[in-house]
């Protein structure tokens, strides 16, 4: 297990970069604190998987430095890093079994063979595999192929960490609960370091306990989930996560008001914000529908289930609002903002409010 | 809905049935026709029986140019298939250097045989070949036309140069569709490069490698016009194989029986063999 530290990492895949745009990763400093469940969150493209690469070793960063346990690794290969590394397509030794599949890292590693046997039945025993050892590898459904990728992960018990690139993306619906379930158990059982890719942002607020999202070669947050929602620092993450996304909206502020068109919104605090495009961010589920507040036209209401999304219009913009499912929209109807869910955004990021 | 029954259906299969006739199984009757007669000219046939069946099985003329055959198709594959999986492990996967590569490799395959074989006869040549007028330079004593075992390296080299490329290229689109991440893992999974070949390269180019196998073999086995250009079969009947064999017998004695058996014989060996290759190639993916 390892701390990992990722210092000013800057990585591009041209030869000779210009400009911030020809960066892959612009510049990401960050610390995995050791045993941490992180998930790297963001839309494809965004630079997580090559952050995960050069954790792992198959990429070398093009500025910066990587520590795992304040000693620098950033010159060191895959092999010698030490860590685990779970794709999104799953990888097996075809012409293995499922136990010379888990024995092969080990072997690789020159491990006494008593010790490789120990091990690799512990590790069938953690996975669940245990009943089909001696089976072909390459006749397994992908769950169970993903389970020997992890296995040959896990069976290193000495791993700096677990590395995940989307490993779900082609598993079948019902068996990505369970194998979610599995992984958070296996999590706090051996406290593994564990960073997750995916662009689901379900499976990145089930799994990890801190929730990195990055937005175009840069972090734009790290928090839990909760801090995610209710103050999403960029309107990026206001928007990708949540279903519906955040409302964001521009607006004049003055004093401890914010102008939208004809309409006056109170906050609850003066905004810290100097100049810049300014929004006003609320989620739809703190958008409140009813007899008081600003007049909306409502074009369409969603039943998705537990609850109702509104579609409407305010001040001649689209705008979400939650509601439960028994609730029903009023003749005339008119949303208020509760001023527990309001952001305000300086170009894009969130300013503090004063009193 | 009511389903009519009738046999107006064969009418559909019936163009395919008529050209498969005429283009297969009527030239395939006349050659089990022949084989079963005898004639001495002037279209006038005698039975003959199982006779040149007999012959031919107990001849000993067959079974050498049957054994001749057979060593050849060992060895180019012994050759062949070893040397096209390096080349392909070693050709460029990105870049300028993929095109060219292929290209290059492509070139052999291009050349019609006949013409193939007129290179080798002229660069082998002692006098006025760049092969064999400076291997004599060098001192090696070498004369195609003379020695069998010169005849024999100079037809090995040639098919080796002019089809190890259909095995690189073949290995090298199985060694292409494999896709990164099966690379990653190994590195992570601390497999040395021969292990990556043994787990991963290999069982990826299995079925390429059957396909360029049975390909390579059946080629080989029906040889005739390299060699035939080349060393025409000799010195002696050094390097007379089958189909040169056949041909002697067929056009250049004119024994049609004797020629018609010997073709069945052929054609049931090369029928039985790509059966056993399909067998070997099913059950393979069955097994997946």
């Amino acid at each position: 297990m390892a701390r990992i530290d990722v210092n000013h990492i800057r990585h591009t895949y041209l030869q000779n970069p210009r400009t911030d745009a020809d960066f892959a990763l612009k510049e990401v400093h960050h610390t995995f604190e050791d045993g941490g469940a992180y998930a790297l969150l963001g839309p494809s493209g965004c630079g997580k998987t090559t952050l995960l690469n050069i954790i792992s070793g198959l990429l070398h960063p093009s500025h910066g430095q990587l520590l795992f346990n304040g000693r620098d690794v950033t010159n060191l290969s895959t092999q010698e890093r030490n860590i685990a590394q779970v794709f999104q397509f799953p990888v097996i030794y075809d012409t293995m079994t499922v136990y010379d599949n888990l024995a092969f890292p080990l072997r690789n590693r020159g491990v006494p063979e008593a010790d490789v046997d120990r091990k690799v039945r512990e590790t069938l025993e953690m996975t669940g595999l245990a009943d089909m050892a001696k089976r072909k590898a390459r006749g397994l459904t992908a769950d169970q192929k993903q389970k020997i990728s992890l296995g040959r992960g896990l069976v290193r018990s000495d791993v700096n960490a677990i590395l995940f690139d989307e490993p779900l993306t082609v598993i079948d619906p019902h068996m990505k609960w369970v194998l979610r379930s599995q992984l958070k158990q296996l999590h706090r059982r051996f406290g593994y370091t564990m960073v997750y890719v995916t662009h689901d942002q379900t499976e990145a607020l089930t799994f990890a306990d801190r929730v990195v999202v990055m937005y175009d070669g840069e972090i734009v947050q790290i928090g839990t989930p909760a801090e995610l929602f209710e103050r999403p620092r960029h309107t990026f993450v206001g928007y990708f996560i949540g279903s519906p996304g955040m409302n964001v909206m521009p607006v004049a502020i003055d004093g401890k008001t914010a102008k939208l068109g004809s309409q006056q919104i109170e906050l609850p605090g003066v905004p810290k914000a100097g100049g810049g495009a300014i929004e006003l961010g609320i989620r739809p589920e703190y958008v409140r529908l009813g007899s008081q507040g600003m007049a909306v036209r409502v074009s369409k209401i969603e039943d998705v289930g537990r609850h109702k999304v509104v579609r409407a219009n305010l001040e001649g913009r689209e705008i979400a609002a939650v509601i439960g499912e028994d609730e029903t929209v009023p003749a005339d109807p008119k949303v208020r903002f509760d001023p527990a869910g309001i952001n305000i955004y300086a170009d894009s990021w969130r300013v503090e409010m004063g009193a | 809905m009511e389903k009519t029954w009738n046999n107006r259906a064969w009418f559909l299969v019936l163009p395919v049935l008529l050209l498969v006739a005429f283009s297969a199984v009527i030239p395939l009757m006349t050659v089990v026709n022949y084989s079963v007669q005898d004639t001495f000219g002037n279209n006038v046939f005698f039975w003959a029986g199982t006779e040149w069946f007999e012959e031919l099985l107990s001849s000993s003329r067959f079974w050498q140019a049957m054994i001749r055959n057979l060593v050849f198709s060992f060895i180019i594959l012994a050759i062949e298939v070893p040397l096209g999986i390096f080349i392909a492990l070693n050709m460029p996967k990105k870049g300028w250097g993929v095109p060219v590569c292929l290209v290059l490799m492509a070139l052999p395959l291009l050349i019609p045989w006949n013409v193939v074989g007129t290179i080798w006869q002229v660069f082998g040549r002692n006098d006025i070949g760049l092969l064999g007028y400076y291997v004599n330079a060098l001192g090696i004593d070498y004369n195609y036309v003379q020695d069998p075992y010169d005849a024999w390296v100079t037809v090995i080299i040639m098919d080796v140069w002019h089809w190890t490329s259909l095995v690189v290229l073949l290995c090298y689109a199985g060694l292409v569709s494999i896709p990164d991440a099966f690379y990653q893992a190994a590195k992570i999974d601390g497999a040395s490069r021969w292990a990556v070949f043994r787990y991963i390269q290999l069982p990826k180019m299995n079925r390429v490698l059957l396909i360029a196998v049975l390909l390579r073999f059946m080629d080989s086995f029906m040889i005739y016009t390299e060699p035939f250009v080349v060393t025409g079969g000799g010195p002696g009947n050094s390097t007379t194989f089958l189909s040169i064999d056949l041909v002697k017998t067929a056009l250049g004695q004119f024994d049609l029986g004797p020629a018609a058996a010997m073709s069945l014989v052929y054609f049931l060996i090369v029928l039985l063999l790509s059966w056993v290759f399909y067998t070997v190639m099913t059950n393979y993916d069955a097994e997946r």
